[in-house]
Parts: structure tokens; C-alpha cells; sequence
């Protein structure tokens, strides 16, 4: 009736999509990567990354990262552990996903009102007597901000995990005998591990490319990965040093998702 | 004994109010700020709707809030019919190694950073010679808004029986008439939410949005960044509110799609 080409000639706009803005734009940032500013082939790029500059960078990102991601797990696991106990849990559990919905820059900005000099943060400060403090565009202020921003997406997961745990095992290891820590964790901790491992990998890879937070709230003292890659973009226009960075980026965000995957996520 | 551990403790409320005191408070001071006759958010003059005023006089902003909402009709419109081949092609595809491969790709822009999708597509954009501006912008907002569609749409495929299919075949319709009597009424639900995801994340993206855009155009999201990166303007407050209102709404139609059509999980947004 109808040939296979014909037949499968409304794959095409889908597939053309996968080789035009899935596959095309890795290696043309890998390629990119390899053109120093003048546009001449070179590793220049790569020497640089690795000098002490970029190297510090990276770690001092990657501590960013770190901190942002056990705040933002310091809080959520207690407060998802909490949510499945509450009486209509559905309904708590949208309310703590409708702030995820404002728009980023909308909240970011509510925290320069919050956090400014006169703000509503230093009101409390004096209040309290310590006196007011210079908050915003502090370590300090990144920091709470992102895990702010963060903290839906780290309950999400972590809530779904503990709504699927068996309350039979509770049980099963209160009758035998274990205190609430002991149960904790050897039983609810390693049986949530996998909600825990996806929120951490849904907070860790943003928080080190966004770049409007430490351009907002941190002034330009904190820069992550994603705040150099934006200005090598944009403000230096050195595409390559950019690309270069931004590959380091992706090796670091396949990296993470393998250790955090170990749950086969089939169809 | 064992209830002893479901119920939960004044403490335990304690906390949770304290979680979601801290986690609305930044949105009500934004929005109460909205209303100061003042012009600062720390000193509460007086009750106004001057800046409200101001936000409808403005028609730069006015246009900008057209051109997002352009965007965002259309490349959620356009994504969806991409996103919905695309998911069909995944389903029809016989080997298991090239279904998971298909997949692979389809999540690759999910994970992605914003910053690495927005970059690797400015270089695109400038190699294809795509002038920057409104195409550029569309572009890539149906771009990164495929995935989450085949996403979307893919579950409520594996849900259908293939037994269904075949009683049509056999009853002698035409494999258009199977998709568009049989298959798409059925998957119709996860095409709405899907719709309705592309169209929330093209409203609220910033950093792909920031890297693609030229010159002359913006959206919503840019456009408040590069107010905001000035200081604080009691503008953007009455904006915040009425951006606060619509997500609102927003979510009470999200709520009430996924309550019809148990769609699998409720929507976090990306970031």
C-alpha cells in the first residue's frame, strides 16, 4: 500500500531535530573549543584551563556546588520526611512546588529588596541587637538564595521515595527492637538513597552553571562555571575559551549523572 | 507503638511552618512592595497603585509582554507536534537498543545546563547565518521544549494496548485513520500537559532566551534582568504580582490536567 520511506517520512522533523540541536551543538562546541580569540587552531584554550586562574575556579565552583547541594538536602530530607506524615500530603507538596513556578529572576530579585542594606533582613538584625550587616553580595547570600530556589526541586524526588516506603518495615524494625536513629539509618535512609541521589543530581549540575544568581545577588565575588562561560560568551567574546569551559562542563555533568544513576531508568 | 512514629509533633509543624514561611515570604514582600507609594522596598510610605499605572503606560514593556507570549504560543504549539512524532517514532522503534538510544538523545537538552544549551546554540545560530532575534529565540525554545513533550506523551503510548491498533487494522482502517481515530484521541491528555509544560517553560526561561537574543528583542525574563541588574525599581514589583497572579492560574489549570489524567508525577519545573 504505502513503501517504508513514505511510512516513515514523519520521523523526519523529530530526527531532524536530534542531529540539528542535540548532536550538532555538542561538537560544535567541542570544535569551538579548539580556535584560540584570533580564530586559529590551537590547544591554547586547554593550557589555559589548566592554569591555576581557571583550575581555582573550577574548585572553588565545585565547593559552591557542594554547599548549595547539603544545605539544600539538609533541609528537604527532613521537611519531605515530614510532608508524607501531614494529613492531605498531595496538597502540602504542591504548595512547596508552586514557589519552583515563580520566575527565577522574580525571587532572585525579592532577595536584593531582602537582603539590601535597609532591607528586611537587617531590620531584623537590629531588632535582635546584633546591628545591621552588609547581606547581600556576600558568600553568604549566594548560598541561601540558590538553596532557596533549590530546595522544591531537592523535596520532589526525596518526597516521592519516602511516599513509596513500605511503613510495614518501619514497624518490622520498631518490633524488633531498633531505636528511631538505628531505623533511620539502616532502613528509611538506604531505602531512599535512589530519591535522594536525583534530587542532589537535579540541584548539583544548575548550581554550578547558573550564572544570573552570582551576577544578582553575589555582585561579581562568586564565579561559578557557568558565570565564566556566560562572560567569556558575551563580554569577552572569546568563544573558544568559552566552548573549552564549557566541555569541562560536560565531561563534570556526564560524570556526576553516572555516579548518580545507578538505576537503570529504562522505558 | 508503632502509630507513635505517624503522628506529627508540634515541633515537626514548627518546622514546616518555618519552611514555608521562608519559602512565601520573598514572594508576599514582593508583591505587598508593589503597592508602596514609596519608591524603596524597605520603607512602606503608603498604599498606591502608582506603579501599576506606570507598568500599563509602559509600551516597551507592553511589547516585550507580547512578544513572550508569541514566543511562547508558538513554539509551544510547535513542539508539541514535534514532540508528538517524535514520541510516536519512539514507540514504533522494533529494537530496544535504538528505543534507549532515541531516549538517551531526546533527555540529553533536560539535563543539559542552560548556560551550555544557550551557548552551543548561539554557535550554531551564527554558523547557520540565522540572524539573532525573534527567529533565534523561537528556535531554540522549540527546541528545548521537545523533549519535555515526547516526555510527556511517551507514557500514555506504553499505556495503550497494541491490541487496540490491530482491532482497528483489522476492521480496515488506514494507518491515518488509526492515528488520528485511534491513537491520538487516546493520548490526548499527555499531549495537553506536554503543551502546557513547553508553553511554562518558554515563559520562564532566562539563560538560552539571553545568549540567542539580539539587539532588538526581548522577553520577559531578560528584560527583568536587565532591570533588576540595575537596582530595585517598584516596577518590576508590580510586575512580579501580576506575573504571580498568572502562574497562579497557571497552576490551578496544571492541577486540575493531572488530577483529570493521573499524567506521571506533577511538574517541577526545570529551574
Amino acid at each position: 500500500m504505502e513503501n517504508k520511506l513514505t511510512r516513515n517520512l514523519y520521523m523526519l522533523p523529530y530526527l531532524l531535530w536530534i542531529v540539528l540541536f542535540v548532536i550538532a551543538p555538542i561538537f560544535l562546541v567541542l570544535y569551538y573549543s579548539f580556535f584560540d580569540i584570533e580564530g586559529n587552531v590551537s590547544l591554547v584554550n586547554y593550557q589555559k584551563f589548566f592554569t591555576p586562574v581557571y583550575l581555582k575556579m573550577t574548585v572553588s565552583s565545585f565547593w559552591y556546588a557542594f554547599l548549595i547541594t547539603a544545605f539544600s538536602l539538609l533541609v528537604a530530607y527532613p521537611t519531605a520526611y515530614l510532608l508524607t506524615k501531614t494529613k492531605h500530603k498531595q496538597l502540602w507538596l504542591l504548595l512547596i512546588i508552586v514557589p519552583s513556578w515563580i520566575n527565577l529572576l522574580l525571587k532572585a530579585y525579592a532577595f536584593l529588596g531582602i537582603f539590601g542594606t535597609y532591607g528586611a533582613a537587617n531590620s531584623f538584625l537590629k531588632m535582635i541587637g546584633i546591628g545591621a550587616q552588609q547581606i547581600l553580595f556576600t558568600d553568604f547570600s549566594f548560598v541561601f538564595v540558590s538553596v532557596y530556589i533549590f530546595i522544591p526541586f531537592m523535596i520532589l524526588p526525596i518526597f516521592n521515595s519516602l511516599n513509596e516506603l513500605n511503613p510495614t518495615l518501619l514497624d518490622a524494625a520498631n518490633d524488633l527492637g531498633a531505636s528511631k536513629w538505628t531505623t533511620f539509618r539502616r532502613v528509611i535512609f538506604p531505602l531512599t538513597i535512589d530519591g535522594v541521589k536525583s534530587g542532589c543530581q537535579v540541584v548539583f549540575i544548575p548550581a554550578l552553571s547558573l550564572f544570573m544568581l552570582t551576577r544578582l545577588i553575589a555582585g561579581n565575588r562568586v564565579i561559578t562555571l557557568g558565570t565564566a562561560i556566560e562572560q567569556q560568551f558575551l563580554v569577552t567574546r572569546d568563544w573558544g575559551m568559552g566552548s573549552t569551559i564549557a566541555v569541562f562542563l560536560i565531561i563534570i555533568m556526564v560524570f556526576i549523572m553516572i555516579v548518580t544513576n545507578t538505576r537503570k531508568r529504562g522505558v | 507503638m508503632c502509630s507513635v512514629d505517624r503522628k506529627i509533633t508540634p515541633l515537626s509543624k514548627l518546622f514546616l511552618l518555618i519552611i514555608f514561611f521562608i519559602l512565601y515570604a520573598p514572594i508576599f514582600f514582593l508583591v505587598i512592595f508593589s503597592f508602596n507609594s514609596g519608591e524603596t522596598m524597605y520603607n512602606f510610605k503608603g498604599f498606591s497603585l502608582e506603579w501599576y499605572r506606570e507598568l500599563f503606560q509602559d509600551t516597551r514593556l507592553l511589547i516585550i509582554v507580547l512578544n513572550t507570549v508569541v514566543v511562547a504560543l508558538l513554539s509551544a504549539l510547535l513542539s508539541t507536534i514535534i514532540g508528538v512524532l517524535g514520541a510516536l517514532a519512539i514507540h514504533q522503534a522494533k529494537k530496544r537498543q535504538t528505543k534507549n538510544s532515541l531516549l538517551s538523545l531526546n533527555n540529553v537538552l533536560i539535563v543539559s545546563p542552560d548556560v551550555i544549551i544557550g551557548a552551543s546554540f548561539l554557535i550554531l545560530f551564527t554558523m547557520a547565518g540565522i540572524k539573532l532575534g525573534f527567529y533565534s529565540v523561537l528556535l531554540s525554545h522549540i527546541a528545548f521544549s521537545i523533549p519535555i513533550v515526547v516526555l510527556m506523551v511517551l507514557p500514555k503510548l506504553m499505556e495503550m494496548s497494541p491490541t487496540l491498533i490491530d482491532a482497528a487494522r483489522d476492521l480496515g482502517a488506514s494507518r491515518w485513520n488509526v492515528l488520528t481515530k485511534v491513537i491520538i484521541p487516546f493520548i490526548t491528555p499527555g499531549i495537553f500537559a506536554g503543551f502546557f509544560m513547553a508553553l511554562t517553560y518558554s515563559f520562564d526561561d532566562f539563560a538560552v532566551t539571553f545568549f540567542v537574543t539580539g539587539n532588538g528583542f526581548s522577553t520577559l525574563s531578560v528584560e527583568i534582568y536587565s532591570l533588576a541588574r540595575r537596582g530595585i525599581s517598584l516596577n518590576i514589583n508590580a510586575l512580579s504580582a501580576l506575573l504571580f497572579l498568572f502562574t497562579m492560574l497557571l497552576v490551578v489549570i496544571y492541577y486540575f490536567i493531572t488530577q483529570r489524567n493521573k499524567v506521571n508525577g506533577m511538574g517541577v519545573r526545570k529551574r
